[in-house]
């Protein structure tokens, strides 16, 4: 009898899916449109976009909002292409490193202006570099000039600064300048691609405060009015000399408390570009958008993490964790519970990052329940048979932890649960004080696309990520020969060889890649491309002609 | 009465600082650092995390940065968000936003839930009274952003009357639905409570006596019944007003009008001491400014009544 009664329900449920799709069918047919008709070059674009957190500075935007409008205003050294992660050069005509990459050579583009009408130089960057780093100017991200020599002078870990310049910075001519290292890196020109290398003009050390708010860059977008909470305007640069002009009239920032908000503006064309679909429509909205919904991958990793100053984990054999990797079935949960906005990781390594490696981990993050349970066997057990997982319960993540650990628990009888902590200050407090009882989530974005940032920042013994205790000695001297290769090549293989390393030591337990799931309005011209940071790539957006 | 208000006006300094000292310790209470919240996923820089905390006070002992606030506040000067703004502007931009959807909701409330409450009231009994009873009883049960979205969802999305967000707060046209929406529940609570004072006081001596006099009926209804029955009513519309202004998070949401709810909303995300704290004194005189107000309405009300 039950049987029967589910297997109607199934039927109706069929039925349902049916009608659902052939309405998205409908869709489809009437969006077809997205490339026909003409673009508009001076067409503004209206996109979404939370009040940023912190003044509009190339250094103080540590959330993505406000480097979302700041990567419109201001252009850096070089840039990514988009898809290969290859460096690309925008301000910079050549960045070139000596024979053991611990000083390099930076040669601007002569004739570059600022948006008021002054000339960037050498002295652009190195005074704006100069004062970013500076611990008294309160610049989230001023730990980025670290590799820089000098830089414990402006910004020392305790008390204040003894000077205002890092030493390491030289201007030779006004287009060209030498920045030289304490150490040696290979890839450090990859590292310049991020907003926090942005030049600054004259005008913003008289008032940094000021022009926080009215900033003046060299980007392609030039900055209008910020209207708090309401909308942030941006215009064309004409002047504008970069690879990357910008392909409309300009953007409009809009400002939305909620997806959902963002999402019923963007049906009715109000707005052009969303974030993030909301959770609540995820499952419908590829039916309501039809080709005009975006579905991108970009390059960031979602792990969970064992505490590795527990009890718990403290002498752990590294099988134990490859089993419980092995115990999550990956591919059903990133489909049902996630709705298909994440991918299965197989790699420490984000994909699109240079040296990600297609099934770098093999078999471990593979969801295999007997050889999970095999080599939890063989490495000795869990101990207490019991693990948790601490999450912040302010943000959509009960669904997978619960599936995840329904999934450990179901394939190796280990009993797992999630951890709750109200808030997400909550939940990195107990980490950074380290009081996390078992594993903990963790999320890491890229910083710029090179594998070793997914490794040696996060799993290097005195790296400012590694937060679980994770200490390997081989790992660390691999990671230090890596940075010193002649050339990034070198470097990039080796860290592939130190992933290996990793993959039998089992720092983490990579689970899935991120994904954008995100839509368009009728009136953008053709689809979306986005960069691996996950945002779109705004100066190629291309507004329709009103007919 | 000027004494009256004088002592009432007296006692507000100790709830005021009370209320205050209590929000300021409870935003500190709360584990965890938003100083540190700011870096995320990414490592913290300990030596810029101190110097932005330092920055912001926060490596005072609480007492200290209490009475530093406090003593700030009575200077007008409400501290800065992490942003760098001052709070006093976050807070002039969103309040006037909120004051506009509280008076839209207000008026829909008074007009919408004293007419129904009165139409029903004086059919107490029969069909017209049963209607008005089942239909506040289905608006009390539905919570209110299953009323927004469904409002949205029909109006927007499906007949396309309305825009399904607020896209300038100051045009009073666009606030008419999370207007509603928001007013709903209070309407429905206005309707049940003039009914029932109606329905009571039909029944008073001095209902009699002004039907024997042979007044005109409109003149009883209106003057005499509706002028006694409005003493609870107006009770509940001033903490209603307190209830619009705090309590509009989730409407303002739905609807995108960037109030005070977000402010607050926003700040509380944040761990934002210095606006949290803003808002909710705010809060407080508004409210304790209403209450004072409706006491005194009663005499207006109600001649019987007389403060001394």
């Amino acid at each position: 009898m039950r049987g029967a009664k589910s297997a109607k329900w199934v039927a109706g449920a069929a039925i349902i899916a049916l009608a659902a799709t052939a309405c998205g069918g409908n869709d489809k047919d009437s969006d077809s449109g997205m490339n026909s008709g003409k673009a508009d070059p001076n067409g503004i674009l209206t996109a979404q976009l939370s009040e940023p957190q912190n003044p509009l500075q190339p250094a103080n935007a540590k959330e993505s909002q406000g480097s979302r409008v700041l990567r419109t205003i201001f252009s850096g050294l070089v840039d990514y292409e988009p898809g290969t992660g290859k460096l690309v050069y925008v301000n910079a005509e050549s960045v070139t490193p000596n024979a053991d990459s611990s000083v390099w050579t930076v040669k601007l583009k002569p004739g570059w202006k600022f948006h008021d009408g002054t000339t960037v130089t050498s002295k652009s960057f190195v005074d704006s570099w100069n004062w970013s780093a500076n611990v008294k100017n309160n610049q989230t991200n001023s730990s980025w000039f670290q590799d820089i020599k000098g830089y414990e002078d402006v910004h020392p870990a305790k008390g204040a600064p003894k000077a205002d310049k890092m030493s390491g910075l030289k201007i030779v001519d006004d287009n060209t300048f030498t920045i030289s290292l304490t150490g040696s890196v290979s890839y450090f020109a990859y590292k310049l691609g991020y907003d926090v290398w942005a030049p600054l003009p004259e005008s913003f050390f008289k008032d940094p405060a000021a022009a926080g708010q009215k900033p003046i860059g060299n980007g392609p977008y030039k900055f209008v009015s910020w209207d708090h909470k309401k909308l942030i305007k941006v215009r064309k640069f004409d002047g504008y000399q970069g690879p990357n002009k910008a392909k409309n009239g300009g953007i409009d920032f809009k400002n939305y408390t909620t997806a959902e908000a963002a999402y019923s503006d963007l049906r009715s064309n109000n707005l052009d570009w969303i974030e993030q679909i909301p959770t609540t429509s995820l499952t419908s909205y590829k039916q309501d958008l039809g080709d005009r919904a975006i579905d991108a991958e970009y390059s960031a990793v979602q792990s969970i993490v064992p505490a590795f100053y527990t009890k718990q984990f403290k002498d752990i054999n590294p099988k134990v964790i490859q089993g419980l990797s092995m115990a999550i079935d990956r591919d059903t949960i990133t489909k049902t519970v996630l709705h298909g906005t994440r991918t299965p990781a197989d790699s420490y390594v984000a994909r699109g990052v240079i040296g990600y490696k297609p099934g770098a981990l093999g078999d471990v993050t593979k969801f295999d329940p007997a050889q999970a349970k095999k080599l939890i066997k063989d490495g000795g057990g869990v101990p207490g048979n019991k693990i948790s997982i601490q999450f912040n319960a302010d943000q959509s993540h009960k669904p997978w932890v619960d599936a995840v650990c329904n999934s450990i628990r179901k394939a190796t009888g280990v009993e797992c649960v999630g951890d709750s902590k109200p808030d997400f200050q909550a939940d990195l407090n107990a980490r950074d004080n380290k009081q996390v009882k078992s594993m903990y989530r963790g999320g890491w974005v890229l910083d710029y696309p090179v594998n070793s940032n997914f490794m040696r920042d996060l799993y290097g013994t005195t790296a400012a990520g590694n937060t679980s205790g994770y200490s390997n000695k081989e790992f660390d001297e691999l990671a230090a020969k890596a940075d010193k290769a002649k050339t990034l090549d070198e470097t990039v293989k080796m860290y592939q060889e130190a992933e290996q390393l990793l993959k039998n030591d089992m720092p983490a337990i990579p689970l899935w890649f991120y994904k954008n799931n995100s839509g368009q309005s009728e009136k953008v011209f053709g689809k979306i491309v986005y960069g691996q940071d996950g945002d779109p790539i705004f100066t190629d957006v291309q507004v329709k002609a009103k007919k | 009465m000027g004494r009256y208000v004088a002592r009432r006006l007296l006692q507000m300094i100790p709830v005021f600082i009370g209320t205050t000292l209590i929000i300021f310790l409870m935003v500190h209470i709360l584990p965890g650092d938003p100083i540190r919240a700011m870096w995320g996923d990414k490592a913290a820089d300990p030596a810029q995390v101190a110097s932005l905390r330092h920055e912001f006070g926060l490596d005072q002992p609480l007492w200290k940065q209490y009475v530093d606030y406090m003593g700030n506040l009575f200077q007008g000067d409400f501290g800065k968000t992490f942003g760098g703004r001052e709070v006093i502007d976050e807070m002039s931009e969103s309040f006037p936003v909120t004051l506009r959807l509280t008076a839209v909701a207000m008026i829909i409330e008074i007009i919408v839930g004293i007419g129904l409450g009165a139409w029903a009231g004086l059919r107490a009994g029969k069909a017209a009274d049963t209607g008005v009873l089942i239909f506040t009883l289905i608006v009390i049960s539905i919570p209110v952003f299953v009323l927004g979205f469904l409002a949205r969802f029909v109006l927007a999305d499906q007949l396309g009357w309305v825009a399904p967000n607020v896209q300038d707060s100051t045009d009073y046209a666009q606030l008419f639905l999370p207007g509603f929406v928001l007013a709903m529940l209070s309407m429905a609570y206005v309707a049940r409570l003039t009914r029932t004072t109606f329905a009571e006081n039909l029944r008073a001596d001095y209902m009699r006596t002004a039907m024997a006099k042979g007044l005109p009926r409109r003149r009883i209804v209106g003057v005499h019944l509706l002028r006694n029955s409005l003493i609870p009513v107006v009770t509940f519309l001033g903490t209603d007003i307190g209830g619009f202004i705090g309590g509009a998070v989730v409407t303002e949401g739905i609807f995108n009008v960037q109030g005070v709810g977000n402010l607050l909303f926003k700040a509380l995300q944040q761990r934002e001491g210095s606006t949290i704290v803003g808002v909710v004194t705010v809060f407080v005189l508004v409210i304790l400014v209403i209450n004072l107000l409706v006491d005194l309405l009663y005499a207006v009300l109600d001649p019987r009544i007389r403060y001394a």
